[in-house]
């Protein structure tokens, strides 16, 4: 990925310090003093204030343990501490801590949270009432400029099942009617008050793309208009992907030429600072896309424009390209067995996940969907049985890779979660039992150390203010 | 259209020379779980003759010298699976309409729309479907808005023309918030629309001799609602509100003659005791455990749980995509055992209960006489690890290929590839 810095980064004030070298007729400044000092653009104006819940030092014996690398220990142990992953392995030593909480985990496993990197919790929130649909500005085509955490309603019940089902990550995505649906999010799946209190700190950015039927349909022939507008078609697709990539591409070139010689600064656009974060290597693409001659033309022109692809989503047929998308490193993010919904989904089959992973691509297990985020474990073990009987050998402890530490590489954010490795953040499921089981709960949920979900403590069970006072508060989910 | 006539008779010609040959099948070494007093029997040999259950054994002596023998090698056999609800074989690919026979919002009629006219034996959806162990299907019509979406259908898996096995099953009306949305605008409207219409199927043809019209049905749609509004035919409803349930109850027991089953039914759990005692069944979605709407805000995971133990007929279907993943009911039976279901319950749901819900006799159990739908799986049909590895449909084994395998099948090993994929179509 070619990585241009910006040099704007690391001012906090919004903008327009004024220019000191500022020229009315813009252009050639040279007869200008240049003091150096440039108008400054904050590119983290929503800053996150997540801030992990209390922790104890807790150590967790006895358990089949996934480390999320590949990986497994029996009878091995994770010793938490300020939030972190302290150790793991079958004899810790423990530390010298009069509050250490032991929890004896034996005939239960042990798995770094699970990352769903394709969630619309929040945007598409239950229940699904028609004031509730804030997942997609489908105002236009390209809608870079807008962010999905502006959509996000805290108080989705969703977000509970989701943490239920073991999630202690996710990115939440702009849906994918536009060609450049806007910016997705990553976030912690702690209980707030605001988007803010649950974003991933210093997790990047991304941008959400879309391949395909959606884009041509909403527009080309939305609403009933016929025509109505660009794009009509798989070629009105492309075009318009590339028209604003060089559009980007030429606004970037002003950014940098401002910044290398003064003048005038180029007005904003945030339509287009989404795009040149891109082209920056600051801003992760995550493209909606099902069929495989579509995954490769794409890669073709992030090729061009110089970009990569850190996921495509869905991707029913990255198994007809496994090949490419290995050499090409983008990540697959899939479903265990949806298809035929629509024609792009219909050459769905059950082994995609394990050819994929075959092929040394890279392969996650996705949801898309408040009830698929709930058992991503089965979906995992679906996909790993599927790919057994036809000759793919994986173990359980590599495919738990498509659940924690792929996805969270396609975010951006392997370094700090993802795998049970010292330094890392303490997010930790323990199950009831083997989780590729249909009968596995996750029992306790640990997001940096702090016990957030517990299945046997109702007081451990967060209730979002939507379900307080109504049928159904705090029952069994 | 001449290769599409040429392709139903060379079906026809092969679904025709399986029935009649006759087969005796012995399946060995299995634990079968029979769905009757006799429980799950170890070590048992499953007998088929002649497309039926001969007898469940646990000595493999004196085998029918005749019978093909297939060692199970220790692994569950069960009935095959019963999807209750669903859309398979109704739709190719959901969002092409002209592959979509679920629904007709331009028709004029409602409960005339028989959802069998429409039924594909050969929709890739089938065999994708009985690839997991699922050899029949219910199969409902969709709404195009009206309370009423017409009359679903129950058939087989096989692919066979043949494979309808009753065309005409039940009559789906919707009640709660979609019921209301189509009837004018709420829950008043729909209830009046629905009194209406029982009335005009009741008084037909008599009241039609001088109106063309009923109050709320055309001529046609007040016919194909006689037997349903005479109780000889189901009527399932799909309503998911404590309240709207309780309304349904209170129905049922002022037209006692009515044959009533509710489909949805989220908050069930809520008036489970009087379920229990009007015999009305519920068909849940085990994984339905959000306030997806304002009528499933009581919805719980335990749902299932709590109707089985207060006595309520309960069986289970997957209702997220209906119509290309009613195979995963297993998983949903499974995930019901999760959150307390025992395990016969969840098997019964999705084989013996269904039967008796749509009447359908012979199927959903294994014993003498049963109709030889059966399966045989790799471990426990509850785990999403498990699959089938032979599938009986009325005593025929089945092909366990769908497009779904042959496209899987062209693809494994990507590295020889050394001429067009196009080419390569078998081992």
């Amino acid at each position: 990925m070619k990585h241009f810095s910006w040099a704007l980064v690391a001012a906090a004030s919004v903008l327009l310090a004024a220019c000191g070298g500022g020229s009315d007729t813009g252009g050639g400044n040279e007869s200008n003093e240049d003091d150096g000092e440039r108008i400054t653009i904050n590119k983290d104006p929503f800053p996150s204030t997540y801030t992990p819940m209390d922790s104890s030092t807790v150590l967790i014996r006895g358990a089949t343990v996934l480390d999320g690398e590949g990986g497994i220990l029996e009878n091995g142990a994770v010793l938490i501490q300020n939030g972190d992953i302290a150790a793991v392995g079958t004899e810790i030593t423990l530390p010298d801590d009069d509050t250490l909480i032991e929890i004896d985990a034996s005939g239960k496993w042990v798995t770094p949270g699970i990352i769903d990197n394709h969630s619309h919790l929040g945007v598409y929130p239950s229940p699904s009432v028609s004031a509730h649909g804030d997942g997609n500005e489908i105002s236009g085509p390209v809608t870079a400029e807008v962010w999905s955490e502006h959509g996000i309603w805290p108080q989705d019940p969703g977000f509970t099942r989701a943490l239920a089902g073991g999630i202690t990550s996710m990115q939440i995505l702009p849906g994918s009617a536009n060609l450049f649906g806007g910016r997705g999010v990553t976030l912690k799946n702690v209980p707030g008050r605001t988007v803010q209190s649950m974003k991933f700190p210093d997790a990047p950015y991304t941008l959400k793309m879309a391949c395909g039927e959606n884009p041509k349909r909403v527009y080309g022939y939305g609403g009933g208009r016929f025509p109505g507008g660009a794009p009509y078609s798989r070629m009105g697709n492309v075009a318009g992907y590339r028209t604003a990539w060089a559009e980007a591409t030429e606004y970037k070139r002003k950014l940098d030429a401002y910044l290398e010689d003064g003048g005038d600064p180029p007005a904003r656009n945030l339509e287009l600072e989404t795009l040149v974060g891109v082209l920056e290597g600051d801003i992760l693409v995550h493209m909606h896309c099902y069929r495989a001659d579509e995954m490769a033309q794409i890669l073709d022109m992030a090729e061009d424009f110089g970009y990569s692809v850190a996921s495509f989503h869905h991707a029913v047929e990255s198994y007809k390209i496994a090949d490419l998308l290995a050499e090409a490193g983008a990540c697959s993010a899939m479903w265990a067995d949806w298809w035929g919904f629509k024609m792009e989904a219909y050459d769905g089959v059950r082994e995609n996940i394990p050819m994929v992973h075959a092929a040394g691509a890279c392969a996650i297990v996705h949801s898309d969907s408040d009830i698929g985020i709930q058992r991503l474990n089965q979906e995992a073990a679906k996909a790993l049985s599927d790919g057994r009987r036809v000759g793919i050998e994986i173990s359980k402890a590599d495919a738990w890779q498509w659940l924690s530490l792929n996805p969270a590489k396609s975010l951006g954010i392997d370094e700090t979660t993802g795998s049970l490795v010292e330094g890392k953040d303490a997010d930790v499921v323990i199950w009831s039992g083997d989780p590729f089981s249909s009968y596995s709960q996750a029992e306790q949920v640990f997001i940096d150390g702090a016990l957030v979900y517990d299945r046997n403590d109702p007081a451990r069970q967060p209730v979002t203010d939507f379900e307080l006072g109504q049928p159904g508060e705090g029952d069994a989910k | 259209m001449r290769l599409s006539t040429l392709t139903s008779l060379i079906a026809g010609a092969l679904a025709f020379t399986g029935a009649a040959t006759a087969q005796t099948v012995a399946i060995t070494n299995a634990k079968a779980w029979t769905g009757t007093a006799q429980g799950t029997v170890d070590n048992a040999t499953v007998i088929i003759v002649d497309g039926e259950i001969a007898e469940v054994r646990t000595s493999e002596n004196g085998l029918p010298p005749e019978a093909e023998i297939i060692d199970a090698e220790g692994g569950w056999v069960t009935p095959g699976i019963i999807s209750p609800f669903s859309r398979t074989g109704l739709v190719e690919v959901s969002a092409e309409d002209s592959t979509n026979d679920t629904s007709a919002g331009g028709s004029d009629y409602s409960i005339a729309l028989k959802a069998a006219d429409g039924f594909n034996p050969m929709a890739t959806t089938v065999p994708v479907t009985r690839l997991e162990g699922v050899t029949r299907i219910v199969v409902a019509p969709r709404s195009g808005g009206d309370i009423f979406a017409g009359r679903g259908f129950v058939a087989d898996t096989s692919t066979s023309q043949d494979s309808i096995i009753d065309d005409d099953a039940f009559v789906f009306v919707r009640l709660g918030e979609g019921g209301a949305g189509s009837a004018g605008g709420s829950r008043p409207a729909a209830w009046a629309r629905l009194r209406a219409a029982l009335s005009d199927a009741r008084t037909f043809p008599a009241r039609f001799l001088a109106h063309n019209e009923g109050d709320a049905l055309t001529r046609v749609d007040a016919q194909a609602f006689g037997p349903a509004a005479r109780g000889q035919q189901l009527i399932l409803v799909e309503a998911h509100r404590a309240s709207d349930l309780k309304r349904i109850i209170e129905f049922s027991l002022e037209a006692p003659q009515l044959n009533i089953s509710i489909v949805g039914g989220d908050e069930a759990w809520m008036v489970a005791e009087d379920l229990a005692d009007a015999r009305i069944p519920v068909i849940v979605d085990p994984f339905q455990n959000l306030p997806a709407s304002f009528e499933q805000l009581a919805a719980t995971a335990e749902n299932a749980k709590r109707l089985i133990e207060a006595g309520v007929i309960t069986s289970f279907a997957h209702l997220g995509d209906d119509s290309h993943q009613a195979r995963l009911v297993l998983q949903s039976a499974g995930n019901a055992v999760a959150n307390g279901v025992t395990h016969d319950d969840a098997l019964a749901a999705i084989t013996v209960v269904p039967a008796l819900i749509f009447g359908l006799e012979g199927v959903g159990t294994i014993e003498p006489g049963a109709v030889a739908d059966v399966v045989v799986w790799d471990g426990d049909p509850l785990e999403v690890m498990s699959a089938p590895s032979h599938v009986f449909i009325a005593g025929q084994p089945q092909s366990m290929e769908s497009r779904q395998t042959r496209l899987r099948d062209r693809y494994l090993g990507l590295e020889s590839g050394d001429v067009p994929f196009a080419f390569k179509r078998s081992e």
